[in-house]
């Protein structure tokens, strides 16, 4: 072997093609977006490069005779319990580029807890019956925005009563989970129809992200939640009125305190009509919105959308979880939003600094009951419905959250996972072999709306049953008689100051 | 009748399709062994193939056309239109590997059997249990047999 330089010795994963098992069919080849495997002529014979896999297993999915295996590759490095591997090559990327490293999904840090791990459920026993959701109904409709804090009723003149109060538009879900924002252009148009279908037909949410609406998807407004972000990109009065509600997004749990970053590559022709921008350019959302530097300024966007349409759908605004989150949160509240979504530091992205999503930011189960409780303290709490995100894993993910406090909870990356995303985090690449984030025409048909719309339904429908037999368990029929209710949480090795934070018990107590 | 019909919006352009095909047809319905030594012992070779331009690709196969021409043109009798289940039939042993079907044919789906005077075209995989070998291997249901 000639000279290498280091970077190409220290690569993540190794190929292990099984020679007995191997036929040089190149289906490998042509799905390789990384090209990883090729087509060797003077051989005449697939052969690979080690260096180029991402590890995304695409290849390992379609080889039709299992013959690949992708695997991590044992690590070179000298044991050393502060240098861990992804410091050491992180130096080593960086002294050859001398740029910020970029990437993508959710932080796979493992030292930050995952406190929904370390929270347990209750049970009936004896003393209350638990409820068989097979045989009982069982409720799991959900409504997001403000709510009365009484109602008022006149009679009319034959004697019936009339509602006087006036009740503030609400979004109707048939179960507690909407699909998180993910932007037309970060991931592709199969996959936004694909949500968009999936959540008419479940009943629920999807979120548009902060790349306007395509306008064929117009037609599914009644399940679509319309996203403003920093860079106002898609924005119109047609979109603000295409949803059932509008979002405006601060932050974004990945990457709290930075703007969304959609590189020119992935700007194609579709795109650049939706997000009103130049075909090629990149698109680059500011941190801030420029137009909001305080409460009061946010409290006049809210108003701005509010007008703009009509008043007939409720505001929603979504900040990262961040230090002092239940403060700005009931910031938020009283300033006019009728929901606040709370986004954790494990939440997905299609590009971010991996410096920012690994560091920056709090797990979302602490900033979760922390704005719970700042909002009720306050008195406030029925003035805006909570939905929290970022790193929500499972059914029971979504009923501890519940239990928190939330309303109802934006799941992401659980969704891709759905419709076969490997978390290679190669996102930022515009090269996604799943043709999920990717809007390379030959990349993105492996997405099938069909498919990919049935697995979504399918998701939703496993997690809605689930949730309804823990439900059932705890006695419960009603999603709503489970919202705050963190008497069914029992911590398990956690510390006393999380457990005041969490608001829960030891188990045991 | 069903017929099997091709999305080019979603064919991912993997050749499966082509594969399955191959270990369908083949003697041993083994993949390893139908592509490794029936392709060069017997000159085993796919019935669709897909073709690609740019980003778009298909998998054709024969259509079993309605009124198809390579009936018409068939000198010798051995391609058939079955009245019963609408295909077009191939019989190996009376053709003489005139290809004049070869050429009749608008859509380009009929090969000529690599070792042979013989052609070989799609059968609708009509005695395998499962249906056609392509359909049920695409991984992105870019191949449908349906009723259209």
């Amino acid at each position: 072997m000639l000279f290498q330089p280091i970077n190409r010795n220290y690569h993540e994963f190794s190929i292990d093609r099984d020679k007995d098992k191997c036929i040089n069919c190149k289906v490998c080849v042509r799905q390789c977006a990384y090209e990883a495997h090729y087509w060797d002529e003077s051989r005449q014979k697939v052969m690979h490069d080690n260096a180029k896999c991402v590890g995304c297993h695409r290849c390992e999915a379609l080889c039709p005779t299992s013959a690949l295996l992708i695997q991590k590759k044992k690590s070179d490095f000298r044991d050393n319990a502060l240098w861990k591997p992804e410091f050491i090559k992180y130096i080593y990327k960086q002294a050859d580029t001398g740029g910020v490293l970029l990437t993508g999904m959710g932080s796979p840090v493992g030292n930050i807890p995952v406190y929904w791990d370390k929270m347990l459920l209750d049970a009936s026993q004896v003393t209350n019956p638990s409820i068989d959701p097979l045989r009982e109904p069982m409720e799991l409709k959900t409504f997001l925005g403000a709510k009365p804090d009484k109602l008022e009723f006149t009679k009319t003149k034959d004697g019936s009563p009339k509602l006087k109060t006036r009740l503030t538009p609400n979004i109707e879900l048939n179960y507690p989970m909407m699909f998180s924002a993910m932007s037309f252009g970060s991931i592709n148009f199969n996959l936004h129809i694909a949500m968009a279908r999936a959540a008419t037909e479940l009943g629920i949410c999807y979120n548009t992200g902060e790349g306007g609406l395509h306008k064929s998807l117009y037609q599914y407004g009644k399940n679509t939640i319309v996203q403003v972000a920093s860079g106002r990109f898609g924005v119109h009065r047609d979109f603000l009125n295409a949803g059932a509600g509008i979002e405006i997004k601060v932050g974004q749990g990945a990457k709290p305190g930075i703007g969304g970053h959609l590189p020119g590559e992935k700007i194609n022709e579709m795109v650049s009509v939706t997000r009103m921008v130049p075909l090629g350019s990149d698109a680059i959302s500011p941190a801030p919105h420029h137009d909001i530097y305080s409460i009061e300024d946010l409290h006049q966007l809210i108003y701005a959308l509010k007008e703009a349409s009509e008043y007939r759908v409720p505001v929603s605004v979504k900040i990262a979880a961040v230090h002092n989150v239940a403060a700005i949160a009931s910031g938020i509240v009283r300033a006019g939003a009728d929901i606040v979504a709370i986004d954790g530091m494990r939440g997905g992205t299609g590009a971010a600094p991996g410096m920012i999503r690994d560091n920056v930011g709090i797990p979302i189960e602490l900033a979760l009951a922390q704005v719970d409780q700042r909002l009720r303290d306050e008195g406030i709490r029925s003035r805006a419905s909570i939905v929290a995100a970022g790193g929500i894993r499972c059914s029971a993910d979504v009923v501890k959250a519940i239990a928190l406090g939330a309303d109802a909870v934006y799941f992401a990356t659980a969704a891709l996972l759905a419709v076969g995303c490997t978390l290679c985090g190669k996102c930022y690449t515009g090269k996604c072999p799943w043709g999920i984030a990717t809007n390379d025409a030959k990349l993105a048909k492996r997405q099938n709306p069909d498919v990919a719309a049935k697995k979504l339904v399918n998701l939703v429908h496993a997690w809605g049953h689930e949730i309804e037999e823990m439900l059932g368990g705890m006695g419960l029929n009603s999603i709503e008689s489970l919202r705050g209710n963190r008497d069914k949480l029992r911590a398990v090795g956690l510390s006393d100051t999380e457990m005041d934070i969490l608001g829960v018990k030891h188990a045991g107590r | 009748m069903k017929r099997v019909y091709p999305d080019k919006e979603y064919c991912i352009g993997c050749h499966i399709c082509e594969l399955a095909c191959l270990t369908a047809h083949s003697k041993s319905k083994d993949l390893i062994l139908a592509y490794t030594v029936e392709r060069t012992s017997d000159g085993l070779s796919p019935c669709k193939h897909v073709h690609e331009r740019g980003p778009t690709c298909v998998a054709l196969s024969c259509r079993h056309c309605d009124e198809p021409a390579c009936v018409a043109a068939c000198i010798s009798g051995a391609l058939q239109k079955d009245p019963e289940s609408g295909r077009t039939t191939y019989d190996r042993e009376k053709c003489v590997g005139c290809w004049s079907c070869l050429m009749a044919c608008p859509f380009g789906a009929i090969a000529r059997h690599p070792l042979e005077n013989k052609i070989v075209k799609c059968d609708l995989c009509f005695d395998r249990p499962g249906g056609p070998a392509c359909v049920a291997a695409c991984p992105n249901l870019a191949l449908k047999q349906e009723e259209r």
